[in-house]
């Protein structure tokens, strides 16, 4: 059953007043970063995107959670469109993005409180979670007294509090040294094959895509749409060997092939690359 | 690889959270308590350090105002020894008419800037998150901000009389805007990234300023509390000496038509204790309002 399906999705950035960038030898004030992008994933999977810089993955993850506006086509989940975000879709997000100004504890309940949960019954959860993730404990802690590693797994449970259908994640672990990430690539798998949500998930790392997905999303260079899609028939539940066995080897070199092109054509566009710093 | 999970394997498998959280993190926790409170100790030392240095010179300035007079090198009758001061400063407090006098004064200046506060916030929370408001409203605020107060007590004489509304007026006009523009730029300053975050868990627009971008501002707002409740004093102060009948101001300004310097001198520095209590009430109260930010880098001045 297919949970979202995104179909011929197109998104054109208007740039302010004054800015241009050249695109094909040619100057222009308006930007193509997703042209005609098409996915169905079902239910329960979970998929990563890849693809070079600019080619519009996390722009392609806010149309999902309904933070953007599409340009053209549609999104549907469970067979409504999306036009804001919806209450079963969570979100996680690079650089954290946990509340400063409210304890660990307190940011998970956040996601609660704005739902219009009851007192008793998200503090019960958030504290559910943060021991679900190993970090009972640490309820009091500020953001800035915690690891990075620790914040994102914060941030993770603060997605996962509202119980969503879908968990977008945009480069959750990019921030993160390469140990922590294989450890919290390791703690998601754990847990999301206890919830079984249906996740998508944007990443630069190749490996960390593989490791993780049932299905490999590879994104052309901007303007950005689908250019292959690779199963990845590894067994489950995966630990940190499955990295150095020939099936690995042989999903790498692949997704490396589909992926080079587009990358070398990515980096012939540099000159756009400040426009799309963000 | 193969050969340390083998050895290792569930032990890393099981420990791979407390690895980082659980177990080592334990340790740390409690060292870091006992760096920051180390450090805190080295802060409280290096603070009284610079307090004690300040001693001496603030001492000199003391001694000369005990001697200067009574050697002549000032007019006495302008100019009395400290102790004078103190003597006179002693017999207003035991009369009780210092105290009615602080009590107004304070009266006045918190009634404004409360009012501040109440227009403020609000107002900056829109004027910050909605540009058009900004652009609507930006050149009224600075023509008004640019505006001293001082000229404008006559306009509110005027327009409240001479009696307590006046005062408050030009108490709330002196704190209004350091309020309206350290919110403004405090919300214009929230990460966008925590409002997509927000955002994302399907917080309502009044929620978004309730629990996001009024929290993230309180730093900046806070901060332009203190110039604004600073600002309020000295108002009231001088709206005190221009047109009332009570206060620390009009006691300052009564003193000096009486020839009572004494008593004047005695005004002027409660006025600066209550400057120097005020400020060390805001630095805490902001330490306070900010204790998530970690060690405040708020200095005393």
């Amino acid at each position: 059953m297919d949970r979202i399906v995104v179909s011929d999705i197109k998104k054109t950035f208007q740039l302010k007043p004054g800015q241009f960038v050249t695109v094909d030898g040619e100057a222009t004030d308006r930007v193509t970063v997703l042209d005609g992008v098409d996915l169905s994933i079902r239910k329960g999977e979970f998929i990563t995107l890849v693809g070079p810089s600019g080619s519009g993955k996390s722009v392609l993850l806010d149309i999902i959670g309904g933070l953007t506006q599409a340009t053209g086509g549609d999104v549907q989940l469970d067979g409504r469109r999306i036009t804001r975000p919806d209450p079963k879709t969570g979100y996680v997000f690079q650089q954290y993005a946990l509340f400063p100004w409210r304890t660990a504890l307190a940011n998970i309940e956040y996601a609660l409180e704005v739902r219009g949960v009851g007192k008793a019954e998200r503090t019960a959860t958030a504290r559910h979670l943060l021991s679900l993730f190993g970090l009972a404990g640490f309820e009091d802690r500020f953001p800035n007294q915690l690891s990075g590693g620790m914040q994102q797994r914060v941030a993770i449970a603060r997605a996962l509090a509202s119980n969503p259908e879908v968990l977008l994640m945009d480069e959750p672990f990019a921030a993160l040294d390469q140990q922590t990430r294989e450890l919290l690539q390791g703690e998601l798998l754990r847990i999301w094959g206890k919830i079984k949500t249906t996740v998508i998930f944007v990443t630069h790392s190749i490996d960390e895509a593989i490791f993780l997905a049932d299905r490999v999303v590879v994104m052309t260079a901007r303007p950005g749409a689908v250019k292959e899609i690779i199963d990845i028939d590894l067994p489950r539940p995966r630990d940190g060997d499955i990295r150095a066995s020939a099936a690995f080897n042989d999903y790498r070199a692949r997704v490396w092939d589909v992926l080079r092109d587009e990358v070398n054509k990515a980096q012939k566009d540099w000159t756009l690359s400040p426009a799309f710093s963000h | 690889m193969a050969y340390l999970t083998e050895k290792f394997g569930p032990a890393i498998g099981f420990h791979s959270v407390a690895g980082e959280v659980a177990g080592p993190a334990k340790v740390p926790a409690v060292k870091a308590r006992g760096v920051v409170q180390g450090a805190k100790a080295r802060k409280r030392m290096a603070q009284a350090g610079t307090f004690l240095y300040g001693l001496p010179l603030l001492g000199l300035f003391f001694l000369l105002w005990e001697i200067a007079p009574r050697l002549g090198w000032l007019n006495r009758i302008f100019f009395p020894p400290l102790s004078e001061v103190l003597v006179a400063w002693w017999d207003l407090l035991a009369s009780g008419v210092l105290i009615e006098h602080i009590g107004i004064s304070l009266q006045r200046a918190a009634i404004g800037f409360a009012l501040g506060v109440v227009v403020a916030i609000p107002l900056g929370l829109l004027m910050g998150r909605y540009a058009l408001f900004e652009k609507v409203s930006d050149l009224l605020v600075q023509t008004l901000r640019n505006t001293s107060q001082f000229a404008l007590l006559p306009v509110f004489i005027l327009l409240l009389g001479i009696g307590e509304e006046s005062k408050v007026a030009i108490t709330f006009y002196s704190s209004v805007f350091f309020l309206l523009v350290n919110t403004i730029s405090g919300v214009k300053s929230v990460d966008p990234l925590l409002i997509k975050a927000a955002r994302s868990m399907g917080t309502s627009d009044f929620d978004l300023f309730r629990k996001v971008i009024l929290p993230a501002s309180i730093p900046s707002i806070v901060a332009g509390a203190r110039l604004a409740v600073k600002s309020s004093l000295f108002a009231v102060i001088g709206a005190e000496m221009l047109a009332a009948k009570s206060g620390l101001g009009f006691l300052i300004q009564n003193s000096q038509l009486m020839m009572e310097t004494a008593d004047m001198y005695a005004g002027i520095l409660t006025l600066t204790v209550i400057g120097l209590t005020v400020n060390y009430l805001l630095v805490w109260f902001e330490r306070w309002a900010t204790a998530w930010k970690g060690q405040s880098e708020t200095s005393l001045i």
